[in-house]
């Protein structure tokens, strides 16, 4: 992955000081309770939602199963339809190969649809390096670009800024990028959101490049689908002459009907509406309508990788809804930059490390940074067993064992015992000596589901050899502490 | 090696461990649609899910179409109005705006100073309250119903309209370019504070006729 966070603290650090930040957390407790709350109300809407989340689950294994096969079917169809794919197997590549196009068609300037995608290759970084500006026009990404900021959230990057702290931001920066902040703009949404309109359509209107991520892909059509609300996506998708769309190649399904599943579960899970405002899809190129040239790069960087490993794989059908940044309590008290990733809270805990690997010290932590809940799978529309990854990352960590890097098979060494054990060990304190963040994760919990992970985490081991327990205040995690013996007997 | 070959090279090392012949089709005992409705009931849910997301419904039967129009654009006093090619010149009779016909070499700029917008549509969802165009005659090109700051969409009932998603894309041609709009366009980024009209059309007014 990229660049971007390197250098970032391991997630205990970076988790303790977000945790003094009273306006970072109020901001982080109301956005995540408000969208939590409607959520449950957009799922409870529909009856069969137990078996679209089953369906969704089936349909992404599915491919990722056969992926090699979807990923050929797809080229074909594209490339059918008027587009060009691309292959880039990391960041570099995928930069290269967009920096490239962009330089063909003899401009300086892009504007950008929000993607993580390129978020996590560093592509406006990259681009900025060859003299290309890219210009992100989701409100928030905007916000996010403008104070020289990371993005918290996958859903609402600028959650964790108030409406005061974006007024000052839009005061201070607009004017550098282009339009300026209207004098004595106040801090009222609508008249910011009034602000960033005029700011960003000029951009719209003489952009000539366009570059996008997208939320499917569909072997059988060639089909990509861009979900959205404010319509800078459509923007960016149909006014500029060339189109890029870096996608990662997890984001693939096989027909055009299986859209119907993540359709329904993906706006319902992410912003709670029954639909979102804009969707937008095209297959390769249309006369008269759209851009002239379409390049689609899929991006490897790490997701063969994952697919390599049995248990961590499913956490390729992620959609990106942010359901499960949404419920966890250590999300909710750490803040999305803890995570040192494009990718936070408890989907970014077992992704990143497993699409850049356990070598450094942020991604060797954070897989303990999760109580282990189990909220996130309750509400995860695709059904990834979150806390299972978790533990088995953990194991990963501190025994090492066989994985995969950069598509070759390597041992990894168990992180230099006292390293891991203190990662684990300040990981663990941190979530102890916060009762709350542990109780409301168990509120959340059903009782039901199965919460026993399928290896012990290694860390217990660890601990239970040189030191005593630190104490464990709350239920369900207690109750498996014991029945596993404090960690001793591997026992199921 | 291409990064191509790197790439599927990986993926089939990666899946060593997934048996050859395994190819079941996916399951798919999720609903067609939830609930039974009557025809009727379900324009109605069509209607409500609608103002739900805050786009603004009316009905008309092909007599009141003409002077429901007018009016609509009236209220809002635009000075040119976009109209797709295909659109049925009838709708619009009764109104006296300047017509603005979207030409391949109209560029966006000339499109930003046209106000509103009169489209038909390929096919609206009860469930979602959302209206789907494919590009065809009577909706035009993507960027005509994005640019304006007033979209007036106007629904054939009962033929257009579904009751699901999975309904819906049985209908729609993936082939053309496709854009659902469900209200209008909408942003929460700021304190998840909802406000209307980040890009797309401000204002989205749907006319169910029939
Ligand atoms: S892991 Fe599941 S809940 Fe979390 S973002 Fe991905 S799809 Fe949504």
């Amino acid at each position: 992955m990229s660049g971007t966070f390197v250098g970032m603290p391991a997630f205990p650090e970076a988790a303790r000081e977000a945790v003094h930040d009273a306006t970072l957390r109020g901001n982080l407790r109301h956005a995540t309770h408000t969208i939590r709350a409607k959520r449950a109300k957009a799922v409870a809407e529909v009856s069969d939602w137990a078996t679209l989340r089953e369906a969704g689950k089936r349909i992404k294994d599915h491919t990722l199963r056969r992926l090699d096969r979807y990923l050929e079917q797809l080229e074909e169809s594209v490339t059918a339809a008027g587009g060009t794919v691309h292959w880039a197997a990391d960041a570099d590549e995928a930069n290269r190969i967009v920096a490239d196009l962009v330089k063909a068609t003899g401009e300086s300037e892009v504007v950008k649809v929000k993607s993580m995608a390129t978020q996590e290759i560093g592509l406006n970084e990259a681009l900025e390096a060859e003299g290309i500006r890219a210009y992100e026009t989701d409100l928030a990404e905007l916000i996010v670009q403008l104070g020289r900021d990371r993005p918290s959230h996958i859903l609402v990057p600028a959650i964790h800024r108030n409406r005061g702290e974006i007024r000052d931001i839009f005061r201070r920066e607009m004017g550098e990028w282009g339009r300026p902040a209207p004098d004595r703009l106040t801090d009222t949404p609508a008249e910011l959101t009034e602000a960033a309109r005029l700011h960003l359509r000029e951009k719209f209107l003489r952009a000539k490049v366009g570059i996008s991520g997208a939320n499917f892909m569909v072997a059988e059509t060639g089909t990509l689908v861009v979900v959205e609300s404010e319509g800078n996506g459509r923007m960016c998708l149909t006014l500029p002459e060339t189109l890029i769309s870096v996608v990662g190649i997890e984001k693939i399904v096989p027909t055009w009907r299986d859209l119907e599943v993540f359709l329904q579960t993906l706006p319902r899970s992410s912003t709670a509406e029954r639909m979102n405002p804009y969707t937008s899809m095209w297959t390769g190129t249309t006369d008269g309508d759209g851009p002239r040239a379409f390049h689609l790069v899929l991006l490897d960087n790490g997701r063969t990788d994952t697919l390599a490993d049995e248990v961590g794989r499913q956490a390729l059908r992620c959609i990106r809804c942010s359901a499960c940044l949404n419920v966890c309590p250590v999300y909710e008290r750490a803040g999305g930059h803890a995570y040192g990733s494009v990718y936070p809270g408890p989907i970014g805990a077992i992704l990143s490390p497993q699409l850049r690997g356990t070598g450094s010290e942020i991604d060797a932590s954070l897989p303990y940074a999760s109580s282990l809940c189990g909220a996130c799978y309750e509400v995860c529309p695709v059904a990834i067993d979150i806390p299972e990854v978790l533990v088995h990352l953990r194991e990963r960590v501190v025994e090492g064992g066989q994985v995969t890097s950069r598509g070759d098979k390597v041992v990894l060494k168990p992180a230099k015992g006292h390293a891991a054990e203190r990662a684990a060990m300040r990981a663990a304190r941190w979530a102890f000596s916060r009762p709350a963040a542990l109780r409301t994760g168990q509120r959340l919990a059903s009782r039901t589901r199965r919460l026993h992970p399928r290896t012990l985490p290694g860390p217990g081991r660890a601990w239970s050899g040189t030191r005593d327990l630190p104490q464990v205040p709350a239920e369900p995690f207690r109750d498996w502490w014991l029945r596993t013996n404090g960690g001793k007997d591997g026992a199921k | 090696m291409s990064a191509r070959e790197r790439i599927l090279g990986r993926v089939r090392r990666a899946l060593a461990d997934v048996p050859p012949g395994e190819d079941a089709p996916v399951e798919r005992d999720y609903l067609r649609q939830h609930g039974k409705r009557t025809v009727e009931e379900t324009v109605d849910l069509l209607a409500e899910n609608l103002a739900d997301y805050r786009a603004i419904v009316h009905r008309a039967d092909a007599e009141e179409l003409p002077d429901l129009i007018m009016r609509l654009l009236a209220q809002r006093g635009p000075q040119y109005v976009l109209v797709p090619p295909g659109l049925p010149p009838e709708w619009l009779s009764a109104a006296d705006p300047t017509r603005v016909h979207d030409r391949e070499i109209s560029t966006a700029r000339e499109l930003d100073k046209v106000e509103s917008v009169v489209t038909g549509c390929a096919v609206a969802i009860a469930e979602t309250g959302t209206i789907v165009l494919d590009g065809s005659p009577d909706q035009g090109r993507r960027r005509i119903t994005l640019v304006p700051d007033h979209h007036i969409c106007v629904v054939r009932v009962p033929e257009q309209v579904v009751s699901s998603v999975p309904q819906a894309l049985e209908r729609l041609d993936p082939a053309r370019p496709l854009t659902w709009i469900s209200g209008p366009s909408a942003t929460s980024d700021i304190e998840l504070d909802r406000v209307e009209g980040v890009h797309g059309p401000r204002t989205l007014e749907v006319v169910l006729l029939g």
